[in-house]
């Protein structure tokens, strides 16, 4: 595929947390985040003069899972080096990471191109290295007193995945970041959850220009959002005429732009050379003995055939691990008859809703939300009580609310589906055998609202179609979404039959 | 384990201690109320450790290095630490931010060094043995200068973890006594793996002297004799190694082509280490506190301007250029083809030969301040370096006398062979007493 005259071109650097109980080059507990500062350190996360590392071996085999899933190839030797930096979060003034002996290069990660389809992009290498401590300023970064440091995440294990330019929209940033995390959560090797346990440098460029680095890209969103900034930034200046200086920008999340760095930060020579203090790394006979486990487009795949999911919704579901394994517990006791269902329920309404409140999955019961699904299955209530019932159930947990079953909200709020029986004039209740018999409610709805809206029904009359349809919504209105929709048009198109006759 | 206290209160007209304990604990076991003075680069809890620095000042370490810890439990009393050149940059200790060492058997010249304060106090009495640490020399220089006995261990036979690293791929930290038994004591308990530190080996020591060198092969290298090397101090070495042909040995003489990129290599492969090493020093957490109202950037600047000796600066600026972009493959890489040549040269002697033996130093003991250039003073380091650079062990043993001052026998041996340099360095003791 030739690229179009100003094709956007994107690499990625991406740097994730390795979920390891202990840091990367000493025995610290590296689950520091609801601690005090300074609480997770040792004399070598400290750097403490004297302090020597030694390597978790558990990190290397987390880093060769991932490039093993990836389709890299593990190097036969290979190094740690020193990046000599100063910084105040960088406790011995270097950062050790590896440099020109990477664990691994080469691999690949597909994603759903733009054009629909799936499309490989490749990745350059991964290597490993420790996360710095960090900076708490107090007050502003520029003007602030003074700026404390925490060393709690000194340490910690990190793996670089450098990808080559081969993303062409900062959409298939986002969608490489998606399924990379989707990939590292399969593995069981990476908690996207944690605060800070992302961190992503993209180079962007316009075909036939300088390009630029954003750094300092701490969310998934961020990516996309820091890119379409840079995007229109480097257009603009294209059609101005101007001249794109290659140059590293950070990205300021809170403002959704990125700033130019000073000059200063770049010029940084970080005179790398082998760490002496740590022996050559020779671990690429473990690749054999890794077994990987389902990843998501085995998953995807998989739901597809065996449950009868949409492409959409198998790719939606699988590309959260979570997700993934919701689905399949809600499906477990009858996958035949709530597959479908619950792909669509959790794909497209769940997720919708779970976002539009900033929740988390981990907080809906998967029984309860089984019962929604067997609710809904056995047309014990419509659609729409459906999405009333769910909204019910997030509200009461968001506001720390009892649980109730689905079954209690719809009885509380009286939203059980209307059935009409033809040929009688009641109701009889579907399911669960609690007969209430009685007028029609949906008869009644229809007499009071052919009462009410006499002039809807003389533009009915004349022909005018939006009139059915606000005689449609009326009823539903007095029946509050109980009414099968189906029913509805059928008992009032009959009702106005009659009215006509 | 009952717990004992000795009372340590020595007379130090040498300035050979930083730091003196003076009523030390210890427990039982083979050290079992042995004063020992540890060098003031070793890490020890509670006991400062400034690696005689004014950026170190204060510096109290929250752990004791390992060689510390093993010491402890072998029942030696920790004595106090011992001056050195600051960061161990140095072959006199007079690049201490706390005042020279002064050589016990003649207080108007050095101690050598950059462990001068630890071969001092063995030297003078004050302390049966001691730990150095050896980057080019700085054991054996020392023992030469003060009429002791010391060894470098070969590389990875000793943990390092609790030294303050000044240049890791070369420095080991050893024994040092004043006598070949007291040096092969002390080693067997600080000798062995480490799994804090990843470059030990699992190479224990487990030897007792023994002086028989019957049959013994010892390579002669002609550099070892040659320009820069005193005429008097060659002479008493000479004597040293006939003395061993009598005891049984047979010499052959050889040749080190590669000592030619020695020093460079040291000096390269150091400068380069320590300019990383020493980068953490930077005023916040320790040494002065830095002025606050500069930005970081400055405050650093201004601090390790102010709180580092002068040829710690020159170091590290050096380190700093060998590796800065572009200069790498000049320096760093080609000093690590060097040291490869180093290491071919002396597995090709020792394919022939037992140990190889010659002078420590090319020179006696120094007076103070007679070495004021620094390219003068690293020259004196030529004998002793490619030990480091080869990673071999190599010991210094006192074989009489130059002008009325000590001198060193060298002899190094096979990698992990410590133990036969240990016992021709015994041999030749036993020989002389």
């Amino acid at each position: 595929m030739a690229d179009a005259e100003d094709q956007v071109i994107v690499g990625l650097e991406v740097h994730c947390q390795l979920d390891t109980k202990s840091k990367l080059f000493c025995g610290c507990d590296t689950d520091y985040r609801s601690d005090g500062p300074n609480t997770h350190v040792c004399p070598i996360c400290l750097g403490l003069p004297g302090a020597m590392p030694s390597l978790n071996k558990k990190a290397i085999q987390y880093a060769m899972k991932v490039a093993k899933a990836l389709n890299c190839e593990v190097l036969e030797e290979s190094e740690f080096s020193r990046k000599n930096y100063f910084y105040p979060d960088l406790d011995k003034a270097y950062q050790i990471t590896q440099y020109d002996k990477p664990l691994a290069e080469g691999g690949y990660l597909e994603i759903e191109s733009d054009e629909g389809g799936e499309r490989k992009i490749r990745l350059t290498r991964i290597h490993v290295e420790e996360d710095p401590g960090r900076l708490v300023h107090m007050g502003n970064v520029e003007r602030g007193k003074y700026s404390l440091v925490d060393y709690n995440r000194a340490g910690i294990p990190l793996i670089e995945i450098v990808s080559e330019p081969d993303m062409r929209s900062p959409k298939e940033a986002r969608k490489f970041l998606n399924k990379l995390r989707a990939t590292l959560e399969y593995l069981s090797v990476f908690d996207s959850e944690k605060e800070g346990s992302l961190r992503v440098d993209a180079n962007i460029s316009i075909k036939g220009h300088e390009r630029v680095e954003v750094k300092n890209i701490t969310s998934y969103k961020g990516v996309e959002k820091a890119l379409l900034f840079e995007v229109t930034r480097q257009k603009n200046l294209i059609r101005r005429g101007q001249r794109i200086e290659r140059e590293t920008r950070h990205y300021l999340e809170a403002r959704g732009v990125t700033q130019s760095a000073r000059s200063k930060e770049m010029e940084n020579d970080y005179r790398y050379f082998p760490e002496p203090d740590l022996r050559p790394l020779r671990v690429k006979s473990w690749v054999d003995g890794i077994v990987l486990p389902e990843l998501p487009d085995a998953r995807r795949e998989r739901f597809i055939a065996q449950y009868g999911c949409s492409l959409n919704h198998a790719r939606t579901l699988t590309g959260e691990l979570k997700l993934a394994n919701f689905f399949e517990k809600v499906v477990a006791a009858d996958p035949k008859n709530l597959s479908t269902l619950a792909s669509t329920w959790i794909a497209d309404t769940l997720i919708g809703e779970l976002n539009y409140r900033d929740m988390n999955l981990d907080k809906v019961n998967i029984e309860g939300f089984t019962d929604l699904i067997n609710l809904l299955k056995d047309d014990t209530i419509t659609d729409k009580s459906g999405v009333e019932i769910l909204r019910e159930t997030l509200d009461r947990i968001k506001n720390n609310l009892p649980y109730e079953t689905p079954l209690e909200i719809m009885n509380r709020l009286n939203i059980r589906k209307i059935v009409h029986l033809s040929g009688c004039g009641n109701t009889v209740s579907s399911a669960s055998g609690n007969l209430t018999v009685g007028p029609n409610p949906i008869l009644q709805a229809i007499s009071e609202v052919l009462i009410e809206q006499p002039k809807a029904i003389e533009d009915y009359n004349e022909g005018k179609k939006g009139a059915f349809n606000f005689l449609i919504g009326q009823v539903m209105k007095k029946t509050r979404g109980c009414a099968d929709p189906a029913d509805l048009n059928r008992m009032l198109t009959e009702a106005l039959k009659k009215r006509e006759a | 384990m009952p717990v004992h206290t000795i009372t340590f209160e020595p007379d130090d007209r040498y300035n050979a201690f930083l730091t003196v304990c003076k009523k030390p604990v210890h427990t039982e076991g083979k050290l079992a109320g042995v004063a020992v003075a540890v060098k003031d680069n070793i890490s020890t809890m509670g006991i400062e450790t400034t690696c005689a620095s004014k950026i170190l000042k204060g510096y109290v370490p929250p752990y004791d290095a390992h060689v510390v810890g093993l010491l402890k439990q072998a029942g030696a009393a920790i004595a106090g630490k011992t001056n050195m050149d600051e960061f161990g940059m140095g072959t006199t200790t007079e690049n201490s931010a706390y005042g020279p060492t002064l050589n016990p058997c003649d207080t108007g010249r050095v101690p050598g060094g950059s462990s001068g304060g630890s071969a001092a106090a063995v030297a003078s009495g004050m302390v049966r043995m001691a730990l150095g640490t050896d980057t080019g020399g700085s054991i054996r220089c020392p023992a030469a200068f003060c009429g002791i006995v010391g060894l470098k261990p070969s590389y990875g036979r000793v943990s390092r973890y609790g030294l303050i690293a000044y240049a890791n791929s070369l420095e080991q930290i050893g024994p040092m006594g004043k006598t070949v038994s007291d040096v092969s004591t002390l080693m067997n308990v600080i000798a062995g793996y480490d799994r804090h530190d990843t470059t030990s080996r699992n190479k224990p020591y487990t030897h007792t002297p023994v002086a028989d060198i019957k049959g013994l092969k010892i390579g002669i290298p002609q550099e070892y004799f040659g320009q820069g090397v005193d005429a008097q101090v060659a002479a008493v070495v000479k004597k040293a190694i006939g003395r061993l042909e009598e005891l049984g040995a047979t010499t052959v003489p050889c040749s080190i082509p590669s000592m030619e990129y020695a020093l460079a290599a040291y000096y390269v492969t150091c400068t380069c280490e320590a300019s990383s090493n020493l980068a953490r020093f930077d005023g916040v957490r320790y040494g002065p506190a830095a002025d606050t109202k500069k930005s970081w950037h400055d405050a650093y600047q201004e601090v390790r301007s102010a709180a580092f000796g002068t040829e710690v600066r020159r170091r590290i600026m050096l380190g700093t250029f060998a590796l800065s972009s572009g200069y790498y493959g000049k320096y760093y890489a080609k000093a690590q083809v060097a040291r490869e040549n180093i290491k071919a040269d002396f597995n090709r002697i020792f394919a022939d030969v037992d140990v190889i033996a010659g002078p420590t130093m090319p020179t006696i003991a120094f007076k103070l301040k007679e070495k004021s250039d620094p390219l003068s003073m690293y020259l004196a380091d030529i004998l002793t370096v490619p030990a480091n650079l080869a990673g071999i062990p190599a010991i210094s043993v006192p074989c009489g006398k130059a002008e009325g001052m000590p001198v060193g026998l060298q002899i190094m041996g096979r990698m992990f062979e410590d133990e036969r340099v240990v016992d021709v360095a015994y041999a030749y003791e036993q020989a002389v007493i």
